[in-house]
């Protein structure tokens, strides 16, 4: 990790990709936000944008649930064996985390980070325990709520040896929180033969800007299935996470599915270093574009014998005016590796629509049914509540029911 | 049921189409015979309102409706319904999904599709990695949950092995003679072939030879097979002429 100095200059760096903000524009977040005792007591209106980013209220389909309001914990409901869930500045003084802060992400990478290691700031800490499979997901939600401010969060995750866990992770705005900033920095550990599984769903206003900045270390054995979702309209996201399979035969999957409407700027992606033997990896990310700037970064790096990896980066363009990019990279240091990447960027074809109207279907609902299509495909398990979401995001779109 | 009156239509910039006078009755199959490249696809594309066939001249009147420019899911929906020779692939698409929605009898549809062998494809991507014979059945578990009343079938036994052709020729004729809401033999057909192996299923009534955009001559179905394979197209349209 690099001192402090260097951390406190970096507040100046832009970061490598996306828009660059003036963190001086935006007023740091409070860290007291009223606190509930029950997921029920969210008003009505909240509810309906919490459930939109796959957050429930039935907590007989969650192991727990953490509710961040801005800079801190509003609630935090758990009880289950195996499982702990604490705020992150609850949890760095309880125990030594030494071996996890900032040890997946460096602070000094860019000035969101910067903000964030000198903020201290808070977020969740979730760990499970050696050997616990933890059946049902533990949701987690931030919530943005007032203008013209910042949402600075600093999360762990740890899967311990052969622990399972699923996380689901959804980001939105309150009412009138208009032209808000969020940076959240996640560091995720998984070790030997653990599972994760990873949704993050994000739905803000079309005037906040999404800074995430994610780390994984996956060890031996160990697996990380992550699937990101953005389907309404932003301002700008620019995200980038790195994992790193540093033990043997450790995998990932990262899934993304993004809208591109017209104003916003989404650059998203990942990379993956495969830095042990017989890693494997696979990416695959859908977008559709009606306007704005989408990109789609994917980069594999094989460092090691054995290792197979994937890239798939595929955008269907749905109208003229907006810019999409497609950037798959690959990069090998040594000769035993077998990695391929597949891009594509155009229109939907064109027989495709005919032959389901051929079928009754109006062309409307033709062109939604393959967007659905092409959106859902390649990305396995995804959580029913965000097939539900995309449907609603296509309809929205006018692209047919 | 259907009229064709002096129809043109392009294809690709070129004119294939040159004028096709047609006329298919209530409860007829007719049958489209003719080399490759005589303009076959080209006619039966143009009646269900594919894209790329631009009508420059004539029309088409279905059920007294002049359908020529009407959108292809407006004459599904008034009744036609066809078999493409090589249909796209539909990516994310599950054939499962495509039924249901497509379906008249709220989906019982599903139930049939071990009938059709189609069982353990209804969770796969439309035509995506099928083969010829899978294709070819799956397009007919479509149709037959559509329920057209005017079936357009460009070359249904290609690509079909020998041991599913009976399957295909006995959904082919089921397509036909089997609605039995609307009776025996209400359905009408324009079917192409080359083999004229479908011929086996379904009772065919008028037989077309077309060539270079047009219609060169017309007989009884079994008739003008054996003439072509005894003769080929050449000999077979001239000696035709002749006699007509």
């Amino acid at each position: 990790m690099q001192n402090g100095k260097d951390v406190k200059e970096a507040l100046n760096k832009k970061a490598a990709y996306g828009p660059d903000l003036d963190l001086d524009d935006y007023k740091v977040g409070t860290y007291t936000p009223d606190k509930m005792e029950n997921i029920d007591e969210i008003s009505d209106d909240l509810k309906k944008r919490i459930v939109n980013v796959g957050v429930t209220t039935c907590k007989s389909t969650r192991s727990g649930t953490m509710f961040f309001v801005d800079n801190g914990p509003s609630l935090i409901t758990s009880d289950t064996d195996g499982l702990e869930l604490l705020p992150m500045r609850v949890a760095a003084k309880k125990y030594d985390l030494s071996e996890y802060l900032w040890k997946a992400v460096d602070p000094g990478k860019d000035k969101y980070t910067s903000k964030t290691y000198l903020e201290d700031s808070d977020g969740y800490f979730i760990r499970v325990k050696a050997g616990k499979k933890i059946k049902m997901p533990v949701q987690t939600c931030m919530l943005l709520s007032r203008k013209k401010q910042m949402q600075n969060l600093h999360n762990i995750i740890i899967v311990e040896e052969n622990a399972s866990l699923e996380v689901i992770t959804g980001c939105t705005t309150g009412k009138h929180a208009d032209d808000t900033l969020h940076v959240g920095v996640s560091e995720t550990f998984v070790k030997e033969g653990g599972f994760l599984k990873f949704s993050m769903i994000h739905n803000w206003s079309d005037s906040t800007h999404v800074r995430p900045r994610s780390g994984c270390i996956v060890e031996k054995n160990g697996t990380i299935i992550n699937n990101y979702v953005i389907l309404n309209r932003v301002a700008s996201v620019q995200s980038y996470p790195v994992t790193k399979l540093n033990g043997e035969g450790a995998s990932m999957k990262y899934s993304s599915i993004c809208i591109g409407h017209d104003g916003s700027d989404i650059d998203t992606g990942c990379l993956v270093e495969l830095n042990a033997p017989k890693t494997s990896a696979e990416i695959v990310s859908r977008s559709i574009t009606f306007g704005g700037r989408v990109v789609a970064r994917g980069k594999l790096i094989g460092n090691a014998p054995g290792v197979k990896a994937h890239l798939e980066c595929k955008s269907l363009v749905l109208n003229d005016g907006g810019v999409t990019l497609a950037i798959p990279e690959l990069e090998s240091t040594i000769a035993d590796v077998e990695m391929t990447h597949e891009a594509a960027v155009g229109k939907i074809a064109r027989d495709q629509v005919e032959y389901l109207m051929m079928r009754g279907l109006t062309e409307d609902e033709a062109v939604g049914m393959i967007v659905r299509g092409f959106l859902e495909g390649g990305i396995s398990g995804l959580p029913d509540e965000l097939k539900k979401d995309i449907d609603d995001a296509i309809a929205k779109a006018n692209l047919g029911s | 049921m259907l009229r064709i009156e002096d129809l043109h239509v392009e294809a690709g910039g070129r004119e294939i189409l040159k004028g096709i006078n047609l006329e298919i009755g209530d409860g007829q199959t007719s049958v489209l015979f003719g080399p490759n490249g005589s303009g076959k696809s080209t006619l039966i594309s143009a009646i269900m309102g594919l894209g790329h066939c631009k009508v420059t001249k004539g029309r088409m009147i279905y059920n007294g409706i002049d359908i020529t420019n009407l959108p292809i899911d407006e004459r599904a929906r008034l009744g036609i319904g066809m078999m493409m020779q090589r249909p796209p692939n539909i990516t994310g698409v599950k054939l499962k999904n495509l039924i249901s929605v497509v379906s008249k009898d709220n989906g019982s549809i599903l139930k049939k599709a071990g009938e059709f062998n189609m069982d353990r494809f209804m969770e796969r991507d439309i035509n995506v990695g099928f083969s010829g014979g899978e294709i070819k059945r799956s397009d007919l578990l479509q149709l037959t949950a559509q329920r057209p009343k005017f079936v357009l079938l460009d070359e249904p036994e290609s690509g079909v092995d020998i041991e599913s052709i009976g399957l295909v020729g006995k959904k082919v004729h089921d397509l036909l003679y089997g609605d039995e809401l609307c009776g025996k033999g209400c359905v009408s057909a324009l079917v192409i072939t080359h083999t004229g192996q479908i011929l086996e299923y379904i009772g065919a009534d008028r037989a077309y030879i077309l060539n270079d955009g047009r219609i060169k001559c017309s007989g009884r179905p079994m008739d003008l097979l054996k003439d072509i394979r005894e003769r080929g197209y050449k000999e077979c349209i001239q000696c035709r002429m002749v006699k007509m």
